[in-house]
């Protein structure tokens, strides 16, 4: 059998142990939320409620702010206290709501469709797109914009990311085996919207029981097929999971539909299965509390807006003295600057890494050009000139060497000898010059 | 007012958070390591005189480094091994006959390491930015400034502890002067000319004598990916293709007769395999890209077997790849990688 992979990569240890076993249960339900109004990429939404309203469960707090993007929902019932400016995971100030919870639990009128795979494909879509579903996978784009390709740009295959590539994460895994069936008829809706008859579901092969059971769920679908990977990072990265499942290659600078594909995450097929059948908006996810700092490694459903801390709190605290806490995995999550920063729909996973597993990078050494980043780039650059370039300032010429090419995976600064902040000066670089 | 809770300092940076454990220093210590049988071979067959050339050129690197370092008042790199590493090679690349009283020759590789450390690598900026082999520009200054004591070979022999050895000429030097006949003469037959250059018991360079040895260095370095087959099979099938095709002359007349040169003799002797897998290898003057190195290696096994066979001197690994090390950048422009999905968009822009 060959093996489905891409070129370059790496082979950071995985650590999904630590929580790969801990079955999803949910998480307490703070006594207030803060929901962020732009969780997406795209527009950010604008508020629909004011201070002192009261509201439900699932009730809407805010309206697209544009074609790209999502509407955002209550996750508890109870009153709204403030609409300000807080913090969110990447250290900018965004408008949020704040609900007190009043521990109700009311949600607001759903539309129950035990036979949803009779509506239309536009039909399936605006539940879709009035459930706020966006990608779960951590790039948060909104789900029906991906769903809404131009007509020049047809799509033949939906493929769903489940790879879970960054180490320590295993929300996507808990779902694969917990919920196999809901993520088979996601992608099943997935494709009925876009009007295809081919779906694959790509996970890596160091998760043979997901494997397994996406198998047994898929048996008798016609047109789906589960596809097993090969281990190595970033398998997760769109282009490069497309490359693998399909052989196509997305062009430089190009989406996934200019090779005629959607993609989209574990997480968000179950989204679209609960928004199509019971018309429930994304108001919680799986988030994989895990690493060596925490006490209680865990995988948690988390209702949107539920504050970090609270969550080191349910996971038994830190331990082993608290170095880092990063939103998202290891390869391309952020640190956290404070931990009173909101759950939001692209955050998988809040990863604690103690003091004394920080790698510090402040004494990097000059590149001795040994070819390592460039020989793992899955998308054949050079980053160790594109490192040179820009600690010397020369940003435009940074440029030809594919700059923006660069979605930052950062298994270029992962081997490199020298401790070389490659993704950083990459960022500096982008910043500095327009594409 | 409350007591306001102390809150957790957390360190923040940019992504990746997690790093390989490969350093510079793991990566040039592990280079060093790989070269020390070809070392103890050296000092087998040179003795104790092989050791402190060594030692001296060592001594001599690593303490001009840490002067000039703390002279302009940088950081002090001398434990990332790659000033021993320099110190190292240069002290394999000369005769043992340097450690000399009488004459005195014991600034010799002073000279040499002080050129290779100060002037090749710090001048241009230190590890990293050097265009040149350090330790290959140290040679190539002392075999110019010192023509004549830098080819004093002596005989190998086993006697670790003397300081006496009879003066000889080495294989490629009577090859160039009196023919492959002659090298039949002084070594018997071609199996025991194969044995002893194999073994390394024969004059030569410290640490270039023992095939064997080197080739067990190599394999670590290969097995351990700290190098790959790129620049040391292109260089070395280079130079055994060229030998072959143009290193066999009639020993009657001298004149050439192509296709019948001994390209084992060749790949065996002189400097080629130390400079094929630790020197054209060094990855700050070698070409990044895999496609390049290719280029890297047929140049300089092209320029060894140029020199060899029609140049003034009997030994071409040093000044072939100092040349190529010249043309490293620009073999690294002309190979740039092609960006994914490359090819795709020219055809969709048709």
């Amino acid at each position: 059998m060959s093996v489905l992979t891409f070129k370059g990569g790496i082979h950071p240890p995985d650590k999904k142990e630590l929580a790969k076993d801990k079955s999803v249960r949910p998480a307490n339900i703070p006594q207030r939320v803060v929901i962020p109004l732009s969780q997406h990429v795209g527009a950010p939404c604008k508020p629909l409620v004011s201070i002192g309203q009261e509201i439900k469960k699932g009730e809407v707090i805010g309206e697209p702010g544009g074609f790209v993007s999502a509407p955002v929902h209550s996750s508890v019932s109870g009153k709204v206290i403030a609409i300000g400016e807080f913090p969110n995971a990447m250290g900018r100030m965004i408008t949020s709501v704040v609900v007190e919870n009043n521990g109700k639990e009311e949600w607001t009128p759903l539309k129950d469709e035990p036979d949803y795979m009779s509506l239309s494909p536009e039909e399936l879509k605006e539940k879709i797109k009035a459930a706020g579903i966006v990608g779960l996978g951590g790039a948060a784009f909104p789900t029906s914009v991906k769903l809404s390709p131009p007509k020049e740009k047809p799509i033949d295959t939906v493929v769903i990311n489940g790879a879970e590539c960054e180490p320590y994460l295993t929300a996507d895994y808990r779902l694969m085996i917990e919920r196999p069936r809901e993520v088979i008829d996601g992608l099943k809706i997935l494709m009925k919207t876009v009007g295809v008859t081919r779906g694959f579901v790509g996970i890596e092969d160091n998760k043979p029981d997901a494997v397994d059971k996406m198998k047994d769920a898929a048996k008798g679908e016609t047109g789906i097929e589960v596809c097993s990977l090969k281990v190595k990072y970033p398998q997760g990265a769109e282009k490069m999971l497309i490359k693998a499942v399909t052989g196509r290659e997305v062009p430089a600078r190009g989406l996934p539909m200019d090779v005629k594909v959607v993609v989209q995450n574990v997480g968000t097929a179950v989204a679209v299965y609960e928004a199509a059948r019971f018309g429930k908006p994304l108001i919680e996810r799986v988030v994989t509390v895990t690493g060596e700092g925490i006490g209680n490694p865990s995988n948690l459903m988390v209702r949107i807006g539920t504050l970090v801390s609270g969550l080191i709190d349910e996971c038994g605290g830190f331990k082993n003295g608290v170095g880092k806490v990063i939103a998202g995995g290891p390869m391309m999550g952020f640190a956290l600057s404070t931990l009173d920063v909101p759950v939001t729909k692209g955050t998988s996973g809040i990863l604690v890494i103690p003091e004394e597993g920080v790698v510090h990078a402040e004494d990097f050494q000059p590149c001795i050009r040994c070819g390592r980043c460039v020989d793992v780039c899955p998308m054949s650059l050079m980053p160790s000139m594109l490192s040179v370039l820009s600690e010397k300032g020369r940003y435009e010429e940074a440029k030809e060497y594919n700059l923006f090419d660069c979605f930052e995976c950062g298994s270029c600064a992962f081997v490199c000898p020298s401790k070389r902040p490659i993704v950083q000066l990459v960022r500096l670089a982008k910043s500095l010059v327009k594409p | 007012m409350e007591a306001i809770k102390k809150e957790h300092e957390l360190i923040v940076a940019v992504s990746p958070h997690v790093k390989s454990e490969e350093t510079v220093s793991r990566i040039m210590w592990s280079v060093n390591l790989s070269l020390l049988p070809a070392v103890v071979m050296g000092a087998y067959f040179f003795g104790i005189k092989a050791v402190l050339v060594v030692s001296l050129c060592i001594v001599t690197a690593v303490l001009s480094e840490y002067i000039f370092e703390r002279a302009l008042k940088r950081t002090v790199t001398i434990n990332d091994g790659s000033a021993f590493l320099t110190g190292l090679l240069l002290g394999m690349n000369l005769p043992a006959s340097l450690w000399s009283f009488s004459p005195f020759t014991i600034h010799v590789p002073i000279i040499g390491s002080f050129v290779a450390v100060i002037i090749t690598k710090q001048l241009f900026g230190g590890l990293g930015y050097n265009v040149f082999n350090p330790a290959l520009i140290g040679r190539a200054f002392l075999l110019i400034s010192f023509p004549r004591l830098m080819t004093i070979w002596t005989e190998p022999s086993a006697a670790f502890l003397s300081f006496d050895a009879k003066t000889t000429a080495t294989p490629l030097g009577i090859m160039k002067e009196e023919g492959v006949g002659k090298l039949m003469e002084v070594f018997g037959d071609k199996m025991n000319l194969y044995t002893q250059l194999l073994v390394g018991h024969r004059a030569g360079s410290i640490g270039e004598v023992s095939a064997l040895a080197l080739l067990i260095g190599a394999s670590f370095l290969l097995f351990r990916r700290y190098i790959t087959w790129h620049i040391p099979f292109s260089f070395l099938g280079t130079a055994a293709l060229l030998a072959w095709i143009f290193g066999g002359k009639d020993p009657a007349t001298g004149k050439l007769i192509l296709f019948s040169g001994d390209p084992v003799v060749h790949l065996l002797s002189g400097g080629l395999l130390l400079g094929a897998f630790f020197m054209a290898t060094d990855y700050v003057t070698c070409p990044t890209l895999k496609k390049g190195q290719i280029i890297f290696g047929i140049g300089c096994g092209t320029l060894t077997m140029l020199i060899r066979l029609a140049g003034g001197y009997p030994e071409g690994v040093m000044f072939a790849i100092l040349i190529m090390n010249c043309f490293a950048p620009i073999i690294d422009r002309g190979f740039r990688t092609k960006v994914f999905g490359a090819v795709k968009a020219k055809e969709s822009k048709k």
